[in-house]
């Protein structure tokens, strides 16, 4: 951030999308020649659902610079409409791919609405305030869940709340679909890795052409100097809300992607440690970097997997590896020896495609 | 405090307006009518009346604390007036919000920069535009052809806007890594940019040498007569105060002690006193 001259946006958006595919690429390569392992095979979702969901908090962290430690509220609220919607859209949409997509919709509907309706008293709390309440509104989210029941029969959707799941009344046909603490199990596990990467670049179409317009630069206004955006005529509420909802409800699509990825999923999944994770990965990335999230994201999820090998020192090394990557983020010297190394690559390449072309 | 505001409705009040004789004909661009702020006990502005009218240049100045800074803060409601009443082209604010003000017309400087300073020089001005630039979210999000329009126009202004202090060059230039005199420039570029009828400048010479100084003395009235509007400006320099100022209001304790032309108000023996204290009581003191 302390450079003179700011890069063009839209070729710092090219290289990210650029990231994306060429990764994507690499992975299906791998996943065809057989040479993945089955841990890594198994993280690909996830780790979409963890770049989606750091794309989203950093919208809210890193662009519209408030701090949300709720973030998993509303990806739970997404995974639980969209296996919800992808459960009763089943004899209607039989394809499922498409089944996935409408539900992810969905499940970014009510995420999205749900971010609304917290974002009106939230967000005209302040710094830390607003971080403590959304907090709070995280873990209620979390609870609400917990003693939801929905049930599908031949009459349509039943819900029920505290009880017990025969309290729905279902018919003989009927199934319980959220099945209160023991949230849902069963579900057709319809997302893939190619989902995922669709979502991603998505997510990343929305976010980047959010960012670089004229909302984008109002909600980065309103980050940088509020009283400033004011008198230049921003209105505050509306362009915070239309940061909030929009992370929101791109956090909801990710919680659908993440859910329908496993077999079961309860609500106690989606707690403050997740939040803290998703925020750890903004962070790491560096706040407003969309290409530092997506690293971060990635890194960070395979990292527990790889250290399997040294079992109970695990979490430990893991800890070890958070903080020395913190430290030397901010570190100028060690940053400015990486842009110097970065610039030297640059510059050699350059030279060698110089060289070819004048052989040539 | 339990005490209410009352509700503020138009009341005829006496005051010296500081209109120059040549646009006598026109309605003033702003009336302010017996304004008043406390805080808690605190009056920290009272019974400030004033009238601006079209292209007029019109100075605030007083000793620290007087509370000339408070006066702008009441005019672009970053503070709620406890008492008075301000008519924008004849039309109450009461009930607006900051934002609002500023799309009614006024638009404003800061005493201690107020940029946006992590985006660029372009970046600023473009968002001084924003309630100019026709699209909404979606045609953003998806790049539709009203996008690329109303973004290719936006630039064009900014640059034709940047170019009123020569800054065009500097346009992808981070804003908060700018020089201490760009930065005041940048801001008030951002604020004509938001086509305002009545410009308030807080302090623009602040920071600034004497050439710098001068070069901005024109500047401002080149701004006024290219844009047409009012410019209302708080300033310790006083040789730019008398040297542009048509009419000048002096201010002490939140009260306004004078009014008047630059030559009415340099010999007033009141605002003399304000600045310089009086002169027996010096005296007295070194008798003593």
């Amino acid at each position: 951030m302390s450079k003179t001259i700011l890069k063009s946006p839209m070729r710092k958006n090219i290289s990210i999308y650029a990231l994306v595919i060429i990764g994507y690429i690499v992975m299906q390569c791998m996943i065809q020649t057989g040479n993945i392992t089955s841990v890594l095979h198994g993280q690909l979702v996830p780790i979409c659902a963890y770049i989606v969901m750091a794309i989203s908090l950093n919208l809210t962290v890193g662009i519209l610079g408030e701090l949300s430690l709720g973030h998993a509220g509303f990806m739970s609220i997404g995974a639980f409409s969209g296996v919800v919607a992808a459960t009763s859209l089943e004899s209607i949409i039989p394809f499922a791919p498409l089944r996935l997509a409408v539900s992810m919709a969905i499940a970014a509907a009510f995420a999205g609405a749900a971010g609304f309706l917290i974002g009106i008293p939230v967000l005209r709390l302040m710094g830390d305030y607003l971080a403590i309440v959304t907090l709070a509104f995280g873990e209620i989210i979390k609870h609400l869940i917990n003693c939801l029941y929905i049930g599908i029969d031949s009459g349509g959707l039943s819900f029920g709340f505290l009880g017990t799941a025969s309290d729905l009344n279902l018919k003989d046909d009927g199934a319980v679909i959220v099945n209160g603490p023991m949230g849902i199990a069963g579900i057709n596990r319809i997302s893939n890795f190619t989902a995922g990467f669709i979502l991603v670049m998505v997510t990343l179409f929305i976010v980047l052409n959010l960012i670089n317009s004229r909302a984008g630069r109002a909600i980065m206004a309103l980050r940088d100097n509020r009283i400033a955006a004011e008198s230049v005529g921003i209105p505050v509420t509306k362009y915070k809300l239309m940061a909030f909802v929009t992370s929101a409800a791109i956090a909801g699509s990710a919680g659908a992607l993440f859910a329908m990825n496993y077999s079961t999923v309860v609500a106690t999944k989606f707690d403050f440690g997740t939040s803290i994770l998703v925020l750890v990965f903004v962070v790491l990335g560096g706040l407003g970097n969309m290409m530092g999230s997506i690293i971060a994201a990635t890194v960070l999820t395979i990292l527990p997997e790889m250290l399997r090998e040294i079992e109970q020192y695990r979490m430990l090394v893991y800890a070890v590896i958070l903080i020395l990557v913190m430290i030397a983020r901010n570190n100028a010297s060690f940053m400015a020896y990486l842009d110097n190394l970065k610039n030297r690559i640059v510059n050699a390449a350059k030279k060698t495609r110089k060289g070819g072309a004048s052989v040539g | 405090m339990d005490e209410k505001r009352p509700k503020t409705k138009l009341v005829p009040v006496p005051s010296k307006s500081i209109i120059p004789e040549r646009n006598l004909g026109k309605p003033p661009i702003m009336e302010v009518l017996r304004l008043g702020i406390d805080f808690g006990g605190l009056t920290a502005v009272d019974d400030f009346n004033l009238t601006l009218s079209h292209t007029e240049i019109a100075g605030l100045i007083g000793p620290n604390g007087a509370g000339k800074t408070t006066i702008f803060n009441l005019l672009t409601k970053v503070y709620e007036p406890t008492r008075g009443t301000i008519l924008l082209h004849g039309k109450d604010t009461h009930g607006m919000n900051t934002a609002q003000v500023n799309r009614a017309g006024i638009a404003r400087t800061f005493q201690n920069i107020r940029l946006f300073s992590n985006l660029s020089v372009e970046d600023n001005v473009k968002l001084g535009l924003h309630n100019q630039i026709g699209y909404g979210m979606f045609s953003g999000i998806m790049r539709l052809p009203r996008y690329w329009k109303e973004e290719k126009h936006a630039h064009e202004k900014a640059m034709e806007l940047l170019s009123i202090f020569d800054m065009q060059d500097l346009r992808g230039h981070r804003a908060g890594a700018l020089p201490y005199g760009a930065q005041r420039r940048l801001e008030i570029v951002r604020a004509l940019a938001t086509n305002p009828s009545l410009l308030l400048l807080d302090e623009p010479a602040a920071g600034m040498n004497p050439s710098e100084t001068g070069e901005l003395m024109e500047n401002i009235v080149k701004i006024r007569d290219v844009f047409q509007i009012s410019v209302l400006l708080i300033e310790h320099d006083m040789k730019l105060v008398m040297g542009i100022c048509e009419g000048i209001c002096v201010l002490n304790f939140g009260k306004i002690i004078a009014k008047g032309t630059p030559g009415e108000v340099q010999n007033d023996p009141v605002v003399i006193e304000a600045y310089l204290g009086r002169r027996g009581e010096e005296d007295r003191r070194a008798e003593s």
